[in-house]
């Protein structure tokens, strides 16, 4: 049997779809998940996709992080379900505090849209273990409030224990802290990432398909579990 | 009925680009010896019943929870006199 992977769909997700896409290319079965459900409907994952959930009212993700799919996302993340945020997704999860620090107004105040050059600095996650360690791939980057910010203690520490998963190369788009544009829990199941896998699979409608290991990664993942 | 005002503010340590393009709009249109703007949010609430220290305490708990990100806001709970 094929793994189950979840992609949630909030009011106002954008990208959902393509993260199923992204998905069953990887080879796994996409599960939609639907924002007032709190049912998982026994998926071995969770991708929450990018977009502007609830209008991004409040603060990007804040609303989102309150719907009922996600009491359900929260306790399995805590119980080591495996999570992957992306861009809006990201944001939730921060919301959620299943992940430090927070997401706030690009530093240019611009939306940024652009092929962004990427470094993996962590292999051991649920969501990056099919990359080779330092790998330097390309993947699309949009984003209005994608600057990573935390505090000094809490960036220190996330370096510390290898949890910047990755970090922006040549430029730093939106002015995040420390170049991250990637970072895990401690268990390494749930990632936040602000730019978007999911949009480079295909050398079609792609960069090319160097975004593809994320969903490879979690399948191996599930596979050999 | 009674109003309850929570405002939430940047920390000061986070970067504000809203604010700081603000400030440098002002003196474009004349408004000169302003040294910085931050900007923020403010939230007024109608109350149902009465502003006693349950109905604060409660509303504080909101503001902790949602109104504000407490990792990059700040907040002050008051009440507006009518």
């Amino acid at each position: 049997m094929s793994a189950r992977i979840g992609v949630v769909t909030f009011p106002g997700s954008l990208d959902d779809r393509d993260a199923q896409r992204a998905v069953r290319l990887a080879g796994a079965e996409p599960v939609a998940l639907w924002h007032r459900d709190q049912d998982l409907h026994q998926v071995d994952a969770v991708v929450l996709p990018g977009g502007f959930s609830y209008g991004d009212y409040l603060r990007c993700g804040a609303i989102s992080r309150f719907s009922p799919v996600m009491d359900s996302v929260i306790e399995q993340a805590r119980a080591g379900m495996p999570v992957l945020g992306i861009c809006n997704g990201f944001q939730v999860l921060c919301e959620s505090h299943l992940l430090p620090g927070a997401l706030t107004r690009n530093d240019s105040l611009h939306f940024v849209c652009r092929d962004q050059r990427l470094r993996i600095e962590n292999t051991g996650t649920a969501w990056t273990s099919a990359y080779v360690p330092n790998a330097e791939i390309t993947v699309p980057l949009k984003n209005g409030e994608g600057r990573f910010v935390a505090d000094e203690h809490t960036l220190d520490q996330l370096e510390a224990e290898g949890r910047v998963v990755a970090r922006y190369l040549d430029v730093n788009p939106n002015g995040s802290y420390r170049d991250i544009a990637g970072i895990s829990n401690a268990a390494g199941n749930v990632v936040g990432l602000m730019p978007h896998p999911e949009h480079a699979i295909e050398p079609l409608t792609g960069p090319g398909t160097e975004g593809l290991g994320f969903f490879a990664s979690i399948l191996k993942q599930l596979v050999s579990a | 009925m009674a109003r309850v005002v929570v405002d939430v503010m940047l920390k000061p340590e986070i970067l504000d680009p809203q604010g700081q393009a603000v400030q440098r709009a002002l003196p474009r249109l004349g408004f000169t010896g302003i040294a910085d703007v931050r900007q923020g949010k403010r939230f007024e609430l109608e109350l149902e019943g009465p502003v006693d220290e349950a109905a604060l305490a409660r509303i504080r708990e909101a503001a902790e929870t949602f109104l504000a990100n407490t990792v990059i806001e700040d907040f002050t709970v008051r009440v507006e006199q009518p």
